[in-house]
């Protein structure tokens, strides 16, 4: 290699490279989420307090959607719970079992995110509904009904968030445990859980921002008597109640952010857990 | 690992024993339920289910939910790429703003995403769409609405998972780039691009999915009128309740695009295989954030 073969030129020339410069850039994804997210936010959050604060509170004070706002957070937290035991357990076995169709498996997982949510209550009642085939009396407009078909929308969350943790987690502590006389149990709950318990966590919450804003997979499944958040809220806009309907549409936002920023905090000590 | 059966699940009967808990809670859940729809549409007999969606309504819903991926996607896919080169390679006050804005499609109710665009684009009563309304531009209860709130719910999927991507490549490449004299354009169409195509592309196959999909936001700006604002998410739902010879349409509506879900998670499984960092599972769970890309694991 010769040595002179790179001159270089211009030893402080560099510069970033850039596409219509840095300030344009920044410019136009600013323009571009305030005018498609923030813009449609804004007009919601100002219309729901239009008539006062008054007027806001009555609203979300009405009988129905206090009920409705009820069924949505319990029927939420049930799933949450089921999803960070199952989903705890299907990664578990995804990871650390093997069998044959594990790899379908494994895929088939994601299918709740790629199958279109009102398929999903159509598949669910064409199984479990009065006529399918394995009908259940009770499964169309009661609480069950409206559960599964969180759980199935829900599923990936807890697996999805749980699996790379446990692939990266280190046996030599499971193996210490055992060697040290911890029962499989034991070593479970002291040694594996602590470790998972931030991914399921994240999971948990990010199931549990979507089972409470959830409606396509709930349309046919919950009719009148399991009206939810969402179902509400569609009700009164259909009925003229655009008030209302804001009103309902801010608690549940609400939520929703207080849970984004919980993820956001579980994910920072998570990562700083992690090194 | 047969030393460590006292871990748990690694005892033959506890394996069993879990393995089965997972397997019948995935089949009761996920796997008879599919497999129901197509026996459900089949059961009408096949004549049926293909005349159910081959009529001028259901050819039109098709048509619509195709003209609403061909908008939202291509504007989610440049300004997604957009989005994540500024987030990433940029620092700058109201990023973190900016960040929690993208996340919000994911965190809001659908009927929630829809009353807002109809707060704000709607005829009467609104900020931006009385103007347009009086300028002979109607945008919601029309296709413009639809497409703007399948738009909304897509938004995020492009940017969450191309971002990953540019951050594990850095910029060294970039910099020879510029060094021996490409131009910005240049740099990002024969560098940046190539390195990011299998973040963008998982993108753009999750955006499709969820804007060939979306129901709630989308049914709270159309005006539902078939064969004008229907998409086929509508178009099964409708035709669910119209009861009688219908509901074998919105079965067989279903399996096309249950058929369609299967095909996006086949091509997820493809990129996967190409690029593990355009696609760990964890990107995919839609957890922005949750799991930074830990600086150990490079499969280059």
């Amino acid at each position: 290699m010769g040595s002179t073969t790179l001159a270089l030129p211009r030893p402080a020339a560099y510069k970033r490279p850039r596409l219509g410069g840095a300030y344009a850039q920044r410019g136009i994804v600013t323009l571009w989420l305030s005018v498609m997210v923030l813009l449609p936010i804004a007009a919601l959050i100002t219309r729901s307090f239009d008539e006062g604060l008054a007027e806001f509170w009555d609203e979300i004070t009405r009988p129905e959607a206090i009920a409705a706002l009820e069924l949505t957070l319990v029927v939420s937290l049930v799933i949450v719970l089921i999803n960070m035991v199952m989903g705890t357990l299907i990664a578990w076995v995804l990871i650390r079992d093997e069998f044959r169709g594990k790899g379908i498996l494994n895929s088939i997982i994601d299918l709740p995110f790629a199958l279109p949510t009102i398929v999903a209550g159509l598949t669910l009642i064409a199984l479990y509904g009065s006529n399918g085939f394995l009908g259940l009396d009770n499964f169309v407009a009661t609480k069950l009904g409206v559960i599964t078909a969180l759980l199935f929308v829900t599923l990936p969350f807890v697996v999805r968030a749980v699996q790379p943790t446990l692939l990266e987690l280190d046996r030599d502590m499971e193996e210490a445990a055992a060697s040290l006389g911890a029962g499989p149990l034991t070593t479970f709950r002291r040694i594996v859980l602590p470790n998972l318990a931030p991914a399921v966590l994240a999971g948990a919450a990010l199931a549990f921002a979507r089972a409470v804003g959830e409606f396509g997979s709930l349309i046919l499944i919950a009719k009148a008597t399991q009206e939810v958040s969402s179902i509400y809220i569609f009700k009164q806009v259909e009925g003229g109640n655009i008030t209302g309907a804001a009103a309902v549409s801010v608690v549940l936002l609400l939520v929703s952010l207080v849970i984004l920023f919980g993820i956001n905090f579980i994910g920072r000590r998570s990562v700083k857990y992690d090194r | 690992m047969t030393a460590n059966a006292a871990s748990l699940g690694q005892g033959r009967a506890s394996k069993w024993g879990l393995r089965t808990v997972a397997l019948v809670y995935l089949g009761l859940l996920l796997i008879l339920p599919v497999i129901g729809i197509f026996f459900e549409a089949i059961s009408y007999g096949i004549g049926t289910a293909i005349d159910a969606v081959t009529t001028p309504e259901a050819q039109h819903a098709f048509f619509l939910t195709i003209v609403m991926c061909l908008i939202a996607v291509p504007l989610n896919t440049i300004f997604g790429v957009l989005t994540a080169l500024v987030l990433v390679r940029q620092k700058f006050r109201g990023k973190a703003f900016l960040n929690a804005l993208i996340d919000l499609p994911f965190a809001i109710s659908p009927v929630v995403i829809g009353l807002a665009l109809l707060l704000l684009y709607g005829p009467r009563d609104s900020w931006l769409g009385e103007w347009f309304f009086e300028n002979g531009i109607q945008i919601i209860f029309s296709p413009i609405g639809m497409a703007i709130a399948t738009t909304f719910v897509s938004l995020p999927f492009v940017v969450r998972e191309v971002e990953p991507v540019l951050r594990e490549i850095g910029t060294d490449q970039e910099q020879a780039a510029s060094t021996l004299g490409a131009s910005g354009w240049q740099t990002f169409w024969r560098i940046t691009l190539p390195a990011i195509r299998w973040g963008v592309t998982y993108g753009v196959v999750l955006a499709t999915a969820r804007a060939l999909g979306e129901f709630g936001a989308v049914s709270v700006v159309s005006s539902n009128v078939a064969g004008e604002t229907e998409t086929v998410p509508l178009f099964v739902a409708r035709q669910y309740e119209l009861l009688g010879d219908h509901v074998a349409g919105a079965y067989s509506a279903s399996i096309v695009l249950a058929i369609l879900a299967l095909l996006t998670l086949a091509s997820m499984n493809l990129i996967r295989r190409r690029d593990k960092v355009a696609a760990t599972p964890t990107t995919i769970a839609i957890a922005p954030q949750v799991t930074e890309p830990t600086d150990e694991e490079d499969p280059r």
